[in-house]
């Protein structure tokens, strides 16, 4: 499983960055880049889940590989 | 000043003292009832689209919606585009994106972080400040005691004024929010003179610059060039204004809500790592800010006959209760783990302090809690007028 954050989408609502810090981080505009290549490992799908339903924007996209 | 509301879906007026009281019941009554778009006469023409799609839609529409007004009122904005009166909420593309981004980092996540101690301290000085508490018999005042004083002493103190004009603050806020359906002139002749106070705080920081958002707007560039007065100046009404009354609601509403619902209550003080999720489900229940755009030519809105220059209220509150996008709309769920409110608004425009906010609703509550496990309401709450809403008076009375 991978993350993904569509920066043309982030408005900076950092929600996920409060709920999986350990996937996301916010630069200095509150903009939300993946850590790393955005690879979830299998302990943090659930949050990783939890970040995709929690995005105002829609901005989050999950793939598997 | 206009009477009374006839008919909400006709003659829709959020200024009128029973749409914050019952505004719950009249967005679910109109979305159920086939009028997902009410209308008004009112204020030289107002629409108010009430489901989440067409919110999304209309604060995602900077092509035929301007921001130049986001407060309703009898008049209309005299600030031109692009910037508008107070840059950026006001300002439209492209101009918007660079007024913006230069305020970004100051309330970025990690630099916001930092206030917490501060926000805290605030907190329980207020809340030392009620004095002998016998429980049982107390009552406190929420909203006015407590609620209202958090938000504004942050700002004040981020701006670098004096927080002895708290209650000056508070007059400015209450003149641009709650009295938007006088008639123009009449507000005219009775306005706080914001302006000249600010023009004073600038001349002063000139004068001593020192490490706050005041010298950060005096000093910062856009490519190069250092903001125009009118720019500085709209961006210091914007902190001041937005930051206030929104807040203040927030943690009022929150704390209504614990009065009137003893299990969240009792949930709240015995699982803490709720707060987590009970934060953003307050903000979903009671998101306190309802913006406004203008219509920039005539438009067909989904077979609404819009005219250039009607008002469109943005009501991310009634979006956040539509039973279309979220499951079980209308009850507050303390552990919602699925939540995309938009209590902060969609698009370009969210909410630039929305860290900020998260930190003092969450501290203002892990606070009162802390002190209060077990409350009551004391009697009636009074809202707020207009689009931010909120109780401006909260009694609770303290229990053993
Ligand atoms: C719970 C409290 C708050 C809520 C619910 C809230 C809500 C909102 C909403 C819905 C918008 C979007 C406006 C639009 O689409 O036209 C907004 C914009 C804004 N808010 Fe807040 N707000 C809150 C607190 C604050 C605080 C504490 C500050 C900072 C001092 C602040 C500063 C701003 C600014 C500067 C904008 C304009 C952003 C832009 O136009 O790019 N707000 N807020
Ligand atoms: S929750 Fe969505 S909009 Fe907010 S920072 Fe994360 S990706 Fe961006």
């Amino acid at each position: 499983m991978r993350v993904e954050v569509n920066t043309e989408l982030c408005q900076g609502h950092n929600r996920c960055y409060a709920l999986a810090p350990e996937l996301f981080d916010v630069d200095d505009y509150g903009t939300a880049v993946v850590i790393g290549d955005g690879t979830v490992p299998p302990e943090l799908e659930e949050k990783a889940n939890l970040a995709v339903a929690n995005c105002p924007e829609y901005a989050i996209s999950i793939t598997d590989d | 000043m206009y009477g009374p509301v006839t008919d909400w879906a006709t003659d829709l007026d959020h200024a009128d003292p029973e749409y914050n009281e019952r505004a719950h019941e009249i967005w679910d009554q109109l979305r159920d009832g086939g009028c997902p778009v009410a209308h008004s006469d009112r204020y030289g023409g107002m629409w108010a689209p009430l489901t989440h799609e067409l919110v999304h839609e209309v604060a995602y529409d900077t092509e035929h919606f301007t921001s130049q007004g986001v407060v309703v009122s009898t008049g209309r904005p005299m600030a031109p585009p692009p910037m508008g009166p107070a840059p950026p909420i006001t300002s439209d593309p492209p101009f918007h994106q660079f007024a913006r981004r230069l305020l970004l980092p100051p309330f970025s996540p990690k630099q916001i972080a930092g206030w917490e101690p501060e926000v805290r301290r605030l907190c329980r000085d207020l809340l030392d400040r009620m004095g002998d508490i016998v429980p049982g018999e107390t009552v406190v005042d929420a909203a006015v005691q407590y609620a209202q004083s958090i938000p504004v002493n942050v700002i004040a103190r981020m701006l670098g004024f004096p927080t002895e004009d708290e209650e000056y603050f508070r007059e400015c806020v209450h003149f641009f929010l709650e009295t938007v359906n006088q008639p123009v002139e009449q507000r005219e002749a009775s306005g706080p003179g914001l302006a000249p106070y600010l023009d004073r705080q600038i001349e002063e920081h000139r004068a001593h610059p020192r490490d706050d958002l005041t010298s950060y707007l005096l000093e910062v560039e856009i490519d190069g060039n250092p903001l125009s007065h009118d720019h500085v100046r709209g961006s210091m009404v914007l902190l001041l204004i937005a930051g206030i009354d929104t807040t203040w609601s927030a943690i009022g509403s929150s704390i209504w809500h614990l009065a009137h619902h003893p299990d969240d209550l009792e949930r709240l003080t015995s699982e803490p790592e709720l707060m987590l999720f009970a934060v953003e489900e307050f903000l979903r229940a009671y998101a306190p800010v309802t913006m406004a755009r203008l219509v920039k030519d005539d438009y067909d809105f989904h077979g609404c006959p819009m005219r250039a220059d009607d008002w469109v209220l943005l009501p991310f509150p009634a979006a956040n209760r539509d039973p279309a996008v979220f499951e079980r709309a209308s009850e507050f769920v303390i552990d919602r783990a699925e939540n995309r409110h938009a209590a902060f608004g969609l698009g370009i425009h969210r909410c630039l302090g929305s860290n900020l906010a998260r930190l003092e609703l969450r501290v203002a509550i892990e606070e009162f809690v802390a002190r209060f496990p077990r409350f009551e309401s004391a009697g009636d709450t009074r809202w707020s007028i207009g689009q931010i809403r909120g109780p401006r008076q909260l009694p609770v009375r303290i229990l053993a």
